[in-house]
This record gives C-alpha cells, structure tokens and sequence, in this order.
C-alpha cells in the first residue's frame, strides 16, 4: 500500500515539476494578491536629509554594539557611533555628518512597543564623509576582509539582519559550493528588490561576484519570482560578467522567498531541519545585502542607508533610498502622505509584517517596506469560529506540519506534544491563518507556545544551574568541615603528645599512646572522608560538565533572508545566542573552578589556607559565602581560646 | 503588537457549509423524482428540528446562538440524516434522530469541531437499533409501486400515519436491493437469480440508482471546489470496489459484483458527503486514505455477513473511533526531516 501511494505521489510530483528551469517545488504555499505594481510605477528616489536623525543600537540580531560616542560629539558621515561587540553583532555608523544631540531610550521599530538605547543625531547639512578606503579584495587576505567587513555595519537586508561578515566566514566544517541570491521577494506589497534590481542589477552583480570570491562557491544561482519580468531581464543581462552563474524564475508561490524554501526550490535540496544550509554546502544573500557590500569594498562606505517601500494607502506608492535613522512620517509625507481613513502603519509585508508601536520612529536596516494599512485594505478579521479540521492550513503549509494539531496544542497549553509535532520547525509565514475559514490566528497560537516552551526551557535551565551550584557548596562546606575536625584532631593530638613526651617518649615508640592512636585515627578518617567529598565534588561536576555539553552555536539563526521575518527572529535568536552563550560562561566557569580548586588545594596543603571558590559567584552567594565564613572564624577562635585548656 | 498576517483569502464556514448543501441538491431532486415528495417533507422536519435543538442546546450553554446557526453545520446534518432515513418514515422518527444528532452526538462533545463521531451517522444507528421495522420499510419507487401515493398522500402517511382507504403498506414499500439481495441470499438463492428481480436496475435498485448518481455529481463538484479532498471517496469507493469484485471473481453466485456495490445504497451519499466530514475524519492525506479504504471495505464486511442490509453508517462510526491512531501513526514528514 504505501509503495503504491509512493509510486502514485511521484509520479504525479514528477509530471508537476518538470517545467519551465527544472523548478523543486515545495509543499503547500499560497498566492495573495501581489499589489507589486502600484509602488514599481516611479523610480527609487532619494530622501533629503532629515533634521535629525534616531539610531538605535540593536537593529540587528545579535548583541548590542558598544557605543563609542557621547553627546556633543561631531562626527562625520561613515563614522563609527558604536562597534560590533561579541561574535554575533553589527556597528552603527552615522548616516551623515553631525552632532551626537542625545543618547536615551526611544520607541524603536519593533513588535514589542518597547523603548531601547538611541543615539540621536542633529545633521548639519553638509553630508561630509569621513574619509573613505576602497578595498583591494581581490588582493587582500581572507581573514582581513572579513575582520574589516565586520566593521562596516553590513547586515542582512531582506529583513533578517543578521550580520554578515559572519555568513562570508571560512571557518566552517564544509566549504561552501553554491551561493543562492535570494530576490525571490514573495510578500506582497514588497518592491524594494525589484527597484533595486531594475536600477542597480550592475552594483548588485559586482556584489554577488565579491560575496562568491569571499566564500569560494564554484556556482552563483540568482533566485527571481516570475512577476518580476524588468527585475529578471536587468539581471540576467548584467550576471554575463559572472562566472558560473545562472538567474533563474521561479512561480510567483508565497513564501519562495523563505531561505529554505528557495534552497528547495532552486536546487531541489531540503535542508535538514537541525541544520543550516551552510552545512549542505550552500549560503544565500539578499540582493540589498550584497550590494551594500559592494559599496563597502568599492568605495569604503559602511551601512547607512537602504531601499524602503512605502505603499498601501498612501497618494503615491514610490521606493525610497533613506538614511538610517530618518523618521518615518517623513516618508509617508515623501509618499503624498497617509489617506485619511488609514487606521495604522505596518513594518514589513501583510504576511509577517507587524503593526509599529508608533509611527514616530525610526528606519531601521530591517525597514523593507512600511504600509499605510485602512479596514479596506486589511479587513479586521471577523471573530474566530471553531476549528473543523478541513486541513487547508495543512496543504498550505510550506513546512508540510499540520497546523490543525499545532493549534489544538497550543490551545490546550500541551507543549511537549506541540514540540513532538515539530512546532519550532514553524516559519511564521501566516499561510495557515491566511487559508483558515474559522479565521482561527493560528500564527498568533503559535507564537505563544513557542515563546511559553522558550522561557520554560530557560526556567528549567536556571533551575540546573542553580542546583548544580548548590550540590558544589554543599560538597565544599562538607570538605571544609571535616578539615576543621582534621586539624582539631591533629591540635589536640598534638598538645597531647607535647604534654605526654617528657613521661611517655619510651613508651610510645614500643607500646601505643591511646589518645594518640585515637587522634591518629581521627586524623586518618577525616582524610578518606576528605578524599571521598572532593571526589563526589569532582564528579558533580562532571556530571554537570557532560550534561551540558552541548556544541555552542553562536550564530543561530543563519541565512533566513525571508522579508521581515525580523520580528520573529531577532527574539528567538537572541535568546538562542544567549542561551549558547550562558551554557559556554557555565562551562568556563565549571573548569575555571576545576582548576581553581586543583590550585588552592596545591597552596593548600603548601600554606594550610583553606581554599576558596568565591570568585565568579553571584553577589548573593558571595554574601552567603562570606556569612559562613564569618561563623567559621568565630568557631575558629573559641576552638584557639579553648585549646590552651 | 504583532498579528499578521493582516491578509487572508478563505471561504467561511458558513460558505463551505452552504456548497455541501447545494451538492446536495441534485440527489434531493432525482429522489422526489424517484420517490415523491415525502424526502421534502422529511428534510424540512429535520432541519427545523436541528435549528432549534442546536439553539435550545447552545443557550443551555450559554454560548452565541446566531454565529453556530449561521454556520449552517445543524442544517448539513439534518439534510445528511433525512436523506438517510425511509422517506416515508413517520415524521416522529425524523424529528428523534436529528434530536440525537444535535443534541447528544454534536452538542454534549462540544459543538461544531469538537464531536468525534458523524453526528447524523449517530442519529442513523440510533434510530436503526431502536426501530429497526420502520428504518427497513422503505417505499418503492413510483415506477414500481403498485399504487404509487401522490404528495398528499405521502404527507397524510408522515404525519397521521394514514393510508389511502384500501392500500396496504405493503403496496408501497418495497425491498431495496441490498435488502432484497440478503434475504434471498439466506434462502440460498443464488446472485444472478436474485439480480433478475424488478427492483434491480442497470446496476443498482430500478430508479434508486438515478438518486445515486445524482449524489456522485454533487460530489464531484465538492472535490472540484476544493470543499473535500479526493483522497476520502477515492479510496472508499475503490475498496469496496475492489474487495466486492475479488469476491464476485472467486465465488459469482454468491457474491454481487461491484457495479451493484457501488450504486446501491449508500455508497455515493456515503462516499462524498458521509466520510468527507472532517471534524470526526482524519486530517492527514495518507490518514484520509486509510480511513476511507477502512470504510469501504467495513461497509462491504457489514453488507455481507451483518446483520444490517447497508453498513455505511456503522463503517464510518467504527472508522471514527480510529481516527485518532490514524492521524497519529499517518503524519507526514516535515520539510527537512528524515525520509
């Protein structure tokens, strides 16, 4: 039976697929009304610059940058405002010449509505670059380009911002052969790719052939959905300079553009859901993104701009080449300005786009697209029904889950079944709530239980952690104990005999001394007992080391170029950064006690000082620590001031 | 705040509801051109009936009236169980099953979504193992009927129980073929005798196969509509077409062949508008292969060797109780998960 069905599938997917390019096609998917032409109809024009300018830090994922200004500084255009700080993070540049006027928390561009750090920037009209360093990356080391591209601010543009001077590394287990350059650009409304491909293809190819020289791929694929004929004609007319590169269309199919889905798509590989695509040998760059590069080695310049589309209800849909930083009623105004029966804003495309908190804030490097949205435009949903399991969300899913049991777990708060039915596998891409005729939001479902099993993860975690600690206190306050009872033993032996060797010297070398066997053998149990407690230290520790050896892995959320995936990603893989990060400073900190022990144990039993571990310890533990030690002090002189007796 | 997507092209409920029941349509007309009006009369019972007992119910409840009556689900199961019923069963009969149907095997589980058994097929096996005379007499087709009852009369016999003066039930009801076909089999009558009966048609009963076919039209434009998937009547109607033609080739005189399987009784009602109910079906494609292939072949078992002459109802009830193994054991494999 299940040959037979599988005989029958491929067959039918066979006929289906071979098409036009030898497409893969991926399961499910759907095709909302694309609204690409109304802001393609004018050319991507410039914004002038703005009176002042808000930066905020994190526009990227990863960690925030560390800020080398203050207020009152005048910097010039390209100059670094704050520098990439850890493996996973981007710097900030001023976007032209300027007083640094302010750095506080302001309302920032994200799903949260909450405030972050800013540095605000008051121009002073001249738009002065500092002075600019083309680079020769034909003829220059791997490892300084990379090194140089991590301070040009560069990161993903598609939305996804994740820093790129990350994705161009060589120090991956497989060399990359394939370099995908993802102009799918699938939402709808979205036309910042397509602008940027009709009037710069050339920049964009010198891009793409300095990206293929960084990773070493044998082969370029350029991946263009069909509704971009002007966008696909200027490409492939400019790619003739690249080698062993081919610009292929695929069918107009919400979401192509998810980075694993193209993959799919274009080369017919499915990247293994517990890994990247860079492990299957393949890397994927949004067009924007690599011409941003581009610019950074042809002339020097670092990220201080980029294409955003502003559409929906506005008088005149139009691109915009904007500075980082320009609020964002200045490019609705660009646009003719908001109709009047607009209700809210919305970042990115009505996919996976989100409602911004405010319309005052800034352009940030994941601002792709911005729409006026009104009721006639995007319909309130009407109030969700009950689920009747038709599985329209299952045949649209692009992931092939069933969302209908996601939901239903999600509902029921049953997260290990929802985790078992492969939830984190989910893309956010809205394609079930898109096709449900209960209008049930099952993205918004699955967000939750994400989120619920994410900080449940880390409760559990912390838990670990904290018992783990505990367990190591406790083997060290036992160890302590019994070398205080040691060295009482030996005091008390050792008075004893001072007292007894006048009469007892002969005696004791024939016969025995009780009380001096007895301290003796005090003396020598205290040592096993001692022995035995280090031991089981040392094998908690162990214990806790092979627990949480876990491969640590910085950069997490890797090459999912996806349009405005931003909202979504940007938590998660901060969180995962964050979480790899604790587990290494967990790990070095477990070794570093390893060896502090083995050392003070070495000083030990040189100087007789009881060792420590009090470094690297949270202030309430050290207070706790301290606590102890102060009791132990105190015992230790009413034992001294009761020994002479 | 984040609650894309801020866009969605989707039927309502409601609209799939309300294309189930315009499938429906060409079968309700071939019957009362077969039958009479009675089915009419039948359906209008029934589907007042469900209104007000799922009104009733939900307010018992206390949950929103208007929105699960305007989801039009009552009125899909009253239609599925009138259509079931002898068209000129009593019109208590009617009101009873679609009363369980809502009440017991719809409402008490929960409403819309959330009962795990066809609730018309609920209210079928009800009124079939509480009244199995009535539930068997079915009326002959005018064509054949001895004195055919004119729509008048039909309604006089549903409501007052009351024939014309001078005609006898008998002489309006008739053995349907299945029926026909498992009491001669138990005489040891054999199959191509018992085919030659007036009642047989080409391939079903004499005129009950025009109804069937309406039905299998209906269907088809539900899977043109995207309303139902094609795995669930595929696999039931080639299962129990293929396990009736492996008996009908190994043992002819004992066994009908499957033209006779597929167009009597209710192998298209039940293929297209029966097992396609997707809250108490299952959810994954291999699943819906399974469960279907699990009735037909059940549906078939139970014609044959049970004690029932049509077995669609209580295939689907015992497919039911499975559908949790099913989709549990059928899911597919998620992009990027082993093969």
């Amino acid at each position: 039976m299940n040959t037979i069905i599988q005989f029958a599938s491929k067959l039918i997917k066979n006929l289906a697929t071979n098409t036009a390019n030898d497409i893969h096609k991926f399961h499910g998917g759907v095709h909302p009304d694309g609204h690409k032409y109304e802001s393609t109809t004018r050319p991507i024009a410039q914004l002038p610059i703005p009176q002042t300018l808000t930066l905020p830090l994190r526009q990227h994922v990863g960690y925030i940058p560390k800020l080398k200004v203050k207020v009152g500084d005048y910097v010039l255009k390209g100059e670094m405002l704050a520098e990439a700080e850890g493996t996973v993070s981007a710097a900030i540049h001023a976007p032209t010449s300027g007083t640094i006027t302010a750095i506080e928390e302001a309302v920032i561009p994200h799903p949260s509505g909450l405030p972050d750090m800013c540095v605000t920037l008051t121009p002073d009209g001249k738009d002065q670059w500092k002075p600019l360093t083309p680079i020769d990356w034909k003829n220059t080391a791997h490892s300084e380009l990379i090194s140089s591209l991590r301070t040009s601010g560069i990161v993903g543009l598609g939305g996804a911002t994740f820093p790129t001077h990350i994705k161009l590394r060589k120090d991956r287990s497989s060399a990359i052969h394939t370099l995908i350059i993802n102009a799918a650009e699938c939402e709808p409304y979205i036309t910042c790719d397509d602008m940027l491909m009709r009037e710069r293809a050339e920049e964009i190819i010198q891009g793409i052939a300095i990206a293929q020289h960084l990773l070493g791929a044998a082969k370029v694929v350029i991946g263009i959905e069909d509704n971009k004929p002007e966008a696909t004609q200027a490409m492939a007319g400019a790619s003739q300079s690249l080698t062993n590169a081919v610009v292929t269309t695929v069918p107009t199919l919400y979401p192509s553009g998810d980075a694993r889905r193209l993959i799919h798509l274009l080369l017919g590989v499915e990247v293994p859901h517990h890994k990247r695509s860079t492990e299957v040998g393949i890397q994927v760059f949004n067009v924007a993104t690599v011409l941003a590069i581009y610019r950074y080695f042809a002339f020097g310049e670092p990220s201080v701009s980029r294409i955003v589309t502003v559409t929906g209800n506005v008088t005149t849909p139009q691109n915009f080449e904007v500075l980082l930083g320009t609020p964002i009623p200045l490019l609705m105004a660009a646009a003719g300005g908001a109709k009047p029966d607009t209700t809210h804003f919305v970042m990115g495309g009505p996919m996976m786009g989100f409602d911004l908190p405010t319309l005052n804030v800034p352009v940030t490097k994941a601002a792709n697209c911005i729409i006026a949205a009104s009721p006639a435009l995007f319909a309130p949903p009407p109030p969700a029904q009950p689920c009747i399991r038709c599985t329209r969300c299952a045949d649209a899913c692009p992931v092939n889950l069933q969302p209908q049991e996601l939901y239903w777990f999600a509902k029921s708060d049953n997260f290990e079944k929802a985790r078992d039915y492969n939830l984190f596998d989910c893309i956010e891409c809205g394609c079930c709530t898109y096709v449900c005729p209960s209008n049930i939001p099952l993205v918004q479902y699955y967000r939750y239980a994400k989120s619920e099993i994410i900080a449940l993860d880390k409760a559990q975690e912390a838990a670990d952690l904290a018992r783990e600690r505990n367990d190591f206190r406790l083997a060290r306050i036992e160890r302590e104990k019994l070398e205080r009872a040691q060295k009482h033993a030996e005091r008390a032996a050792s008075a004893k005999n001072n007292e007894a060797k006048p009469e007892l010297a002969e005696t004791e070398k024939t016969t025995s001394n009780p009380d001096a066997v007895e301290a003796k053998k005090a003396a020598i149990a205290a040592a096993v007992e001692r022995a035995k407690a280090l031991k089981l230290a040392a094998a908690n520790i162990d214990a806790a080391k092979t627990g949480t050896d876990l491969p640590v892995q910085a950069e997490s959320t890797p090459d999912n170029t996806l349009p405005n995936i931003a909202e979504a990603k940007p938590d998660a893989t901060t969180s995962a950064t964050n979480e790899a990060q604790a587990k290494a400073d967990k790990q070095a900190l477990i070794a570093a006690a390893i060896e502090r022990a083995k050392a003070q144990k070495l000083a030990a039993a040189q100087t007789g000082a009881t060792p420590k571990n009090t470094e690297n310890l949270s202030a309430k533990v050290k207070a706790e620590i301290d606590e102890i030690e102060a009791i132990r002090t105190k015992a230790q002189q009413m034992i001294k001031s009761k020994a002479p007796d | 705040m984040n609650r894309s997507p801020y866009i969605t092209d989707a039927p309502s409920v409601s609209m799939i509801m309300l294309k189930v029941l315009l499938a429906l349509v060409p079968g309700i007309i071939a019957y009362t051109w077969v039958y009479g009006g009675g089915i009419l009369i039948s359906l209008t019972l029934a589907t007042i009936t469900a209104l007000i007992t799922e009104a009733a119910i939900l307010k018992i409840r206390q949950r929103p009236i208007a929105p699960s009556l305007a989801d039009l689900s009552a009125v899909v199961t009253a239609w599925l169980l009138a259509l079931a019923l002898p068209p000129l069963a009593p019109w208590w009969l009617v009101v009873v099953g679609t009363l369980f149907a809502i009440a017991i095997a719809k409402q008490l589980y929960g409403g819309l979504g959330y009962n795990p058994f066809n609730p018309a097929m609920v209210g079928y096996a009800v009124l079939l193992i509480s009244f199995p005379v009535i539930m068997t007499k079915w009326p002959a087709p005018l064509a054949l009927a001895t004195t055919p009852l004119a729509w008048t009369e039909q309604f006089r016999l549903i409501f007052g129980n009351i024939l014309p003066t001078g005609v006898p039930l008998d002489a309006v009801t008739s053995a349907t073929p299945l029926d026909y076909l498992k009491t001669q089999r138990m005489l040891q009558q054999e199959v191509t005798t018992i085919s030659q009966a007036s009642i047989f048609g080409h391939f079903g009963a004499k005129g009950g196969e025009w109804v069937t076919a309406a039905y299998l039209l209906g269907g088809l434009y539900l899977v043109q509509q995207r309303i139902i998937s094609w795995h669930l009547p595929t696999a039931f109607i080639a299962a129990l077409a293929f396990i009736s033609f492996i008996f009908n080739i190994a043992q002819p005189s004992q066994f009908a062949g499957p033209g006779l399987h597929l167009m009597a009784g209710a192998t298209m009602l039940g293929a297209f508008f029966i097992i396609t109910d997707p809250v108490s079906g299952p959810t994954t494609p291999k699943g819906k292969l399974y469960f279907a292939a699990g009735a037909g072949v059940l549906t078939y078992l139970i014609r044959v060797y049970g004690g029932y002459p049509d077995g669609v109802a209580f295939a689907v009830l015992i497919m039911n109780m499975c559908v949790p193994l099913i989709d549990a054991h059928t899911q597919p494999r998620v992009f990027g998960h082993k093969r």
